[in-house]
Formats: structure tokens, C-alpha cells, sequence
């Protein structure tokens, strides 16, 4: 395969109720299994798949929160979330169920115009 | 310029996959390269053979077929989204025993692997739904 590109991820949903955040994150294991630079951003209502404590088994789903944990199994390390996007939401980092590295818009942007692609999801 | 469209969306829930539709004819009468297709989730739908649309509305699913054997299009549903939502080819319906073909046959049924090349070999790639 060619020289690996810099590929981004925005997941900006919550996490049960659509499909949208299990399609990113498995987008965004493939790209790694297929050797990427992979970015993965939480924004939006997306941090809420990062609240520690989740439990899907009365809605008869697997828990997301437990699959962020493979990110870092999968090299994924490059882990943002939106500063504004958790204080909206009362968020704090200690709610949070894995390391991130929390940035301000303006970091946000950089990493997007940094990227070969971006998937938003 | 070479472009990937990528539909995470269903036929008929939203305009997404009509957009998708119409950006990818735009992109090509424009003189650009489509250099995948790729449906993934709900959008794998739009690849279904079976679908019966009343004569007075748009059938989505046979203007995609269409569109991509007119240009010979690279079309690829995800194998997983696919198979789970009954859209299958012939050799996935062989593996479950006998299902019926429903999958167009314009389209491949693939993995996310395919994904992450159109993401590398393009100069832009697209997102619907």
C-alpha cells in the first residue's frame, strides 16, 4: 500500500439511539489495522460516548463505551475532545472513561486542515 | 480530480442518499473521476435489487444501478452492514444456505478495507447521511 496518509474522525453523536458511532469507530479501526495516521475527535453530543459507568444491557446493545477502550489496543492515541462541546454538557475529564486529550476550537480546526481526509459522523 | 461518495444513509429516510446520488452524477458530468462508491451501514440498502417503487416516484436504488453500469462505476457495499440487512450476492447467499440474491449486480460486497483505500487513492472523499 502507498505511503499511509493522516486520516480524521469527528464522531459527533450519542451513543446509542443510531448506528452513527459504532460506523465511525469501525471506519476508524480499519483505517488503523490498515496502517493510517488516525485523529479521533469527540464533538458535539459524542462526548456522551465517553461517560464512564454505561451499561447498553437493558436496551439489549453492546456498551460503546467499553469498545473505546480497543482504540488504544488498535495504536489509535491521537484522542480529542472539544473543550466547549464537555462544558455545555457539565462534563469534566474525570467523567470520562478513557485518557483524551481535551482541545479548544482552534486546535480542532488545525488537526482538520492538517488531515488528508476527514470522516464526520 | 478523483472522488470517493460514501452513503451511510437509507433510500426514502432522508435526501441524504439522493444527494449522494446527484452529487455523483455532478462530479462526473463536471469531467471528474469517481474513483469509488462505497455504502456502508443504512446506505447499503440503496444497492438492493428488490426494491418496488410506485411508477410515480424516483426508484433510487435502479438509478444507482443505472448510473454505475452506465460509467462503470466501482461500487462496494460493506459486507457487514450488508449481510445483517439481508443485501447479499450470490456467494453470500450460498454461505447462508440458499437466502435469496439481493444485492444489485452492479455493485461488490466488500470490506472496510476498500474504505480506507478510497480514502488514500482520492483527492476528496465525500459523506452522505
Amino acid at each position: 500500500m502507498a505511503e499511509p496518509t493522516s486520516i480524521t474522525f469527528i464522531s459527533r453523536c450519542a451513543p446509542y439511539g443510531q448506528h452513527k458511532p459504532k460506523l465511525c469507530m469501525d471506519m476508524a479501526l480499519a483505517a488503523a489495522v490498515f496502517e493510517q495516521h488516525v485523529s479521533y475527535i469527540f464533538l458535539e453530543d459524542g462526548v456522551f460516548q465517553l461517560l464512564r459507568g454505561q451499561d447498553a444491557g437493558a436496551i439489549h446493545s453492546k456498551t460503546l463505551g467499553n469498545a473505546l477502550e480497543t482504540l488504544e489496543l488498535y495504536g489509535i492515541d491521537k484522542v480529542y475532545v472539544d473543550r466547549e462541546s464537555l462544558s455545555r454538557r457539565n462534563l469534566k475529564r474525570e467523567d470520562l472513561i478513557i485518557e483524551v486529550e481535551i482541545l479548544d476550537r482552534i486546535a480542532i480546526a488545525n488537526l482538520l486542515a492538517e488531515a488528508d481526509s476527514v470522516f464526520n459522523l | 480530480m478523483k472522488f470517493s461518495v460514501v452513503v451511510y444513509a437509507a433510500p426514502y429516510s432522508s435526501e441524504a442518499a439522493s444527494t449522494a446520488l446527484n452529487f455523483t452524477r455532478a462530479v462526473i458530468s463536471q469531467g471528474h473521476e469517481i474513483y469509488r462508491l462505497f455504502f456502508f451501514g443504512d446506505g447499503v440498502h440503496n444497492a438492493n435489487a428488490m426494491a418496488v417503487v410506485a411508477q410515480d416516484e424516483v426508484n433510487l436504488q435502479e438509478q444507482w444501478d443505472d448510473l454505475i453500469k452506465q460509467h462503470r462505476l466501482d461500487s462496494v457495499v460493506c459486507v457487514s452492514s450488508a449481510v445483517n440487512r439481508g443485501i447479499l450476492n450470490q456467494q453470500e447467499a450460498n454461505r447462508h444456505d440458499g437466502a435469496a440474491v439481493t444485492l444489485n449486480e452492479s455493485s461488490d460486497i466488500s470490506g472496510l478495507g476498500q474504505l480506507v483505500d478510497a480514502a488514500i487513492h482520492s483527492d476528496r472523499i465525500i459523506n452522505f447521511g
